[in-house]
């Protein structure tokens, strides 16, 4: 089955009904995202989604807000995918730090597919978070046992922090372990 | 007739001298703004200029620059194209020609919409882009945030004033201060200004002291917003910390005051306050070419 893409830019095209490529002003922000939110309550329970900003040229903080912050926090609580996970990918370096100033003021994370094919974590993340993540990201998926080792603080920690980072859906719990969100879109 | 002498060069500063002699009279009373010495005006002084007729209730007479290459440029500006709906124009102004002025980047343009917003940010972007490396010498990296920064100071206009205003950008040899190019990109708008927009919101904070500058640097400087929602207000965050970056310069002006971020290169006086009275916001962003040292 091939993973669930969502082209950003065929939506601004689609939703605001104009020719460019930029995410700018805060109407076009909540009229994007709107259309995203109701393309990602019709994929299926606990899918993975890919959203796709590589054909996107400009952006400003207002759109960024509304396109990618609001949107995260919405999927943090639930509200629209039924346990859906996003990949964020085309994240350019142009975009990087508007992207990450927008996440750090709302204490939020994302994990980018970025050009090299490399998956990454970007925004507020704490020190413990980051290497968790990192840990579960080589391996594809893995059990809290499997860390605890190299994490260095017993698998009830990593088992927590884990768990932490899949309630902010930057891994995907699975019925025994955590995946990464890379290696499930791969899966599916 | 009351005559307003606008200055022989008009820039943010001088405007001021525009508005202290408006101060004493009531909206009503019918004026005669007289440009005839003025030689040189920056974007922010075309701007504000045609923002300040809009705050007349009887249309100001405008006598224009009697030096023809002033004149022209007002005309390739636009200016008289907007002009003269706001002015009563005495005497005759120059057809704009075709061809754009060198340093333009953005002729005065008016902005009320979102839509208004995307138009002049999809207008500049090549040229910006240009201009940015090759007069600035600015890393590519820095046309992402201009554009960014023109954007959200347009929707300053469009989320805030609650009337159209103007924009306009361009390129020059800034000599009175440092010899170097700048990038200067005014927008203006005679909206209701950003103390009645806060309360509008009922986002006043919890201070003794309530006044157009209280609210300026709550806006500008703590980034409060009308609008509670938590990522409101981080517009002029994000231009903040654009200009902090290239050492560019901001200045927001609204009702009786007016802040400004400084970067060493400039000495202006970071807040000013009980200076005369101009309705909605003005706001003049200047982006300087880099040079080695």
């Amino acid at each position: 089955m091939a993973p669930h893409t969502i082209d950003v830019c065929q939506v601004l095209r689609s939703t605001v009904n104009q020719n460019y490529g930029n995410l700018l002003t805060r109407d076009t922000g909540m009229a994007v995202r709107h259309q995203i939110e109701r393309e990602l309550a019709s994929n299926r329970e606990g899918g993975i989604t890919s959203l796709d900003f590589s054909s996107i040229g400009m952006m400003d903080y207002s759109c960024a807000d509304e396109v990618v912050a609001k949107l995260l926090v919405l999927l943090q609580n639930d509200d629209l995918t039924r346990g859906g996970y996003v990949v964020f990918r085309g994240i350019g370096e142009e975009h990087l730090e508007l992207v990450e100033s927008v996440l750090k003021h709302h204490g939020l994370a994302l994990v980018c597919l970025c050009e090299d094919g490399i998956a990454r974590l970007i925004g507020r993340v704490t020190e413990a978070e980051r290497r968790a993540w990192d840990m579960v990201r080589v391996r594809g998926q893995a059990v809290p046992a499997e860390l605890a080792d190299e994490f260095g603080f017993g698998e009830e920690i990593v088992a927590r922090v884990l768990d932490d980072l899949s309630r902010r859906r930057l891994v995907r719990r699975l019925d025994r372990g955590f995946m990464a969100l890379d290696a499930s879109l791969m899966v599916q | 007739m009351n005559v307003i002498n606008v200055p022989s060069s008009l820039d943010d500063q001088t405007f001021e001298q525009v508005l202290d002699q408006l101060a004493p009279l009531p909206a009503d009373e019918r004026v005669l703004i007289d440009a005839r010495n003025t030689t040189w005006a920056s974007p922010f002084g075309l701007t504000a200029l045609l923002t300040l007729a809009q705050t007349r209730q009887e249309k100001p007479q405008f006598f224009p620059p009697e030096k023809d290459d002033t004149a022209s440029y007002w005309s390739r500006a636009r200016f008289f194209e907007y002009a003269d709906d706001l002015f009563d124009i005495k005497g005759r102004v120059p057809s704009p020609r075709t061809e754009r002025e060198s340093g333009t980047l953005l002729e005065l343009t008016p902005v009320s919409r979102s839509d208004d917003v995307h138009t002049v940010v999809e207008r500049i972007k090549d040229k910006a882009a240009a201009i940015i490396t090759q007069n600035l010498h600015l890393e590519s990296r820095a046309v992402m945030g201009f554009a960014m920064t023109l954007s959200e100071a347009c929707q300053n206009i469009v989320e805030h004033a609650g009337r159209g205003g103007w924009v306009a950008v361009q390129n020059y040899n800034y000599r009175k201060r440092m010899g170097r190019h700048v990038v200067q990109i005014a927008v203006c708008d005679a909206g209701v200004g950003i103390r009645q927009s806060l309360e509008s919101g009922n986002r006043r904070p919890l201070t003794e002291r309530w006044d157009d500058g209280v609210a300026l640097e709550a806006a500008v400087i703590q980034a409060t917003s009308r609008f509670p929602e938590h990522g409101r207000g981080q517009g002029f965050k994000g231009i903040r910390g654009y200009l902090n970056k290239w050492q560019g310069k901001l200045v927001v002006r609204s009702g009786t005051s007016r802040v400004a971020i400084v970067p060493a290169w400039d000495d202006d006086v970071a807040r000013r306050d009980k200076i005369s009275p101009m309705p909605g916001t003005q706001l003049l962003i200047m982006i300087p070419e880099k040079v080695d040292r």
